[in-house]
């Protein structure tokens, strides 16, 4: 399940070079820093989507100030005391240094053009954006946020798998954020993913595709299975397109495609359209319609209730 | 480690030596700390090709049994079978994981692992069963979701992630055992269940020691170390508090004697099944979210919450 997905280290940074510019892998144009950071990360000719921090798609989602965080105070322990080529609590105390973040997610509160929202953001930085127990339980907090306060829960994954340090409890997370969509979805409370470069594994196999509405980002890859386990197990070079977000389009697995620099306001959009439903009464087909609260007024209910008591059998049958 | 690696970054200290030198002696370190064969044995029962598998189960439990066919939107899995069978005065839905004995069977059957049709086959029966309140029993002996273009391109991940919020969503009594290999989110997609009950000789992993050992150790032959270390056997998942109950097997293992292997399960289910149906339904569906809500270790302010 947890996948090994290359991504360029350089990128997250703005490159290794000494002026901090780098040739974009779309189309070979030499970008500076400045470049990309004022553009959302895309490069400014071909669109290329690089990777973002979770800090960056942070800034670039909340409006400013807006951000309060939930659930920062949780951490990854060691339960099963893992220990490959390096012991697990020494990865992680890497991934901190080198990402300044507590966990592959982040969570909070935030408003989107002025609308409230609970925010989750994932970092491939951190682990590969490994979902292990702390994503897990970050993710259930947030959703809880949501139906405390009605609020819609939008939540950016990226992610290579489930967290192999963590073992079963790892794979036990994709349970878990599925019950916490289950939950969500009897309130209801609007549900959306926006699927990054690269969504993969036990993500994608649980809350990434269980939103109410999938946004990809261009060229983002999203798969289950790694080109590399395939490829290993058909024994053949896969198509250049395999799993990106185009394709997942044609296949009809995600909903829309939205380019970077749009994400915000398409986001607020569909949320806003999500939040704009008539509460209709759901009542069994079979049942004698009543007339919903608030309509007709007190005078006609009143009627209403007379004519039935006056209709009742119990009545007739007295007389 | 870390501290060490940092300190490169300074002029005029060159420790990659001293690194390497550490690196390799941690590697012997972890390497010596306990290989126990106990658990690779385990590893290897759980793949055994003669092991009981689900419809072996199901035609030593059960007098009469239904199988039923496809997902209604593409095709019909053999890697996922199901169906009704009749228990003990009742009806039970019976869906698991299906592996092939013999070369021709094996590829039929895709190695037991299941394409998105699978996982839709057994979302339309678990539906079919809350519909008339039949319990479900769900038999897990899966390498894991088959990896394929096809797969992908039909919807590998949304397949699972949609069976295991059907599992979620189901109003009648679920029990899942770990009859074989427990492969990641391939088996995962059917075990979110009120309880999950393990044969002593099964594993269940959020990945296989193959894959595991090849990403992290750099080396596949690491394997059996990896087992090991992801804890995968029957008494690992009952320590975590992943699993509710661990059956014993036959001596030697549930290959030796099918019937008796069938004879503890049908016993435990029976058990299981006794306990749920006299359960208030919404008591029994907030118990399973409350149980799927517990699963993690983390630390919060410091302290490890289990």
């Amino acid at each position: 399940m947890a996948q090994k997905v290359s991504v360029d280290i350089s990128r997250r940074r703005g490159g290794s070079s000494l002026d901090g510019a780098q040739s974009c892998p779309g189309c070979k144009e030499l970008l500076s820093p400045g470049d990309l950071s004022g553009n959302s990360m895309v490069c400014p000719h071909c669109g290329h989507h690089f990777r973002m921090t979770a800090r960056q798609r942070i800034e670039l989602l909340a409006d400013p100030g807006s951000w309060s965080e939930i659930a920062g105070n949780l951490r990854s322990a060691d339960p099963l005391e893992f220990f490959d080529l390096r012991p697990y609590p020494d990865r992680l105390e890497e991934a901190e240094y080198e990402t300044g973040l507590s966990e592959a997610m982040l969570t909070g509160r935030a408003r989107m053009n002025k609308m409230d929202v609970i925010l989750a953001v994932m970092d491939f930085g951190f682990m590969g954006g490994s979902m292990g127990s702390v994503v897990g339980e970050r993710f259930w907090r947030a959703a809880e946020e949501a139906m405390d306060t009605r609020f819609p829960l939008v939540v950016v994954c990226a992610s290579g798998g489930a967290r192999m340090q963590e073992g079963i409890l790892s794979l036990l997370q994709m349970a878990k954020t599925t019950c916490a969509v289950e939950l969500m979805a009897e309130v209801p409370i609007p549900f959306v993913t926006v699927l990054t470069h690269p969504t993969t594994g036990g993500v994608m196999a649980s809350f990434a595709t269980l939103a109410d509405v999938i946004v990809a980002e261009p060229g983002a890859l999203m798969c289950f299975s790694g080109p590399r386990v395939i490829e290993q197990t058909i024994k053949e070079k896969l198509p250049e397109d395999f799993g990106l977000a185009e394709s997942n389009m044609d296949h009809g697995q995600v909903d829309l495609i939205v380019p970077r620099t749009e994400l915000k306001d398409r986001l607020v959009q569909i949320l806003g359209l999500l939040e704009g439903g008539v509460a209709c009464a759901l009542q069994p087909l079979w049942e004698e319609e009543t007339r919903p609260a608030g309509r007709g007024g007190a005078f006609a209910q009143a009627f209403d209730r007379i004519k039935a008591l006056a209709n009742a059998p119990w009545r007739s049958s007295q007389r | 480690m870390t501290e060490l690696k940092r300190l490169p970054t300074l002029p005029g200290v060159h420790l990659k030596d001293e690194i390497t030198k550490i690196s390799q002696r941690l590697k012997e370190l972890g390497r010596g700390r306990h290989l126990d064969k106990a658990v690779w044995d385990k590893v290897e029962l759980a793949r055994h090709p003669k092991r009981p598998y689900t419809l072996d189960y199901i035609e030593n439990m059960f007098a009469g049994f239904i199988e039923l066919h496809g997902d209604r939107c593409y095709g019909d899995d053999s890697a996922i079978v199901g169906g009704l069978a009749a228990y003990q005065g009742r009806t039970l839905m019976v869906i698991g994981h299906q592996k092939g004995r013999d070369l021709a069977s094996r590829t039929e059957r895709n190695f037991g692992m299941p394409r998105p049709e699978g996982y839709r086959k057994a979302q339309r029966l678990m539906e079919l069963a809350d519909k008339f309140g039949i319990p479900v029993l769900t038999l897990i002996d899966t390498p894991g979701a088959f990896p394929g273009i096809a797969a992908e391109e039909r919807g590998q991940g949304g397949a699972i992630a949609n069976s295991l919020l059907c599992m979620a969503r189901l109003n009648v009594p679920t029990v899942a055992v770990i009859i074989g290999e427990g492969g990641s989110g391939g088996a995962l997609a059917l075990a979110l269940t009120d309880r999950v009950l393990m044969l002593e000789n099964s594993v269940y992993s959020v990945i296989t020691p193959e894959a595991c050992a090849a990403i992290l150790w750099k080396d596949s032959g690491e394997a059996h170390l990896a087992a090991q270390t992801l804890g995968m056997t029957s008494a690992d998942l009952a320590r975590l508090e992943i699993i509710d109950e661990v059956l014993p097997e036959p001596r030697g293992g549930a290959h030796r004697d099918h019937a008796a292997a069938a004879r503890i399960l049908k016993d435990a289910l029976e058990e299981a099944l006794r306990e749920l149906e006299t359960m208030n339904p919404r008591l029994r569906k907030k118990e399973r979210f409350e149980k799927f809500r517990r699963m993690g270790v983390w630390k919060e302010n410091g302290l490890t919450l289990f």
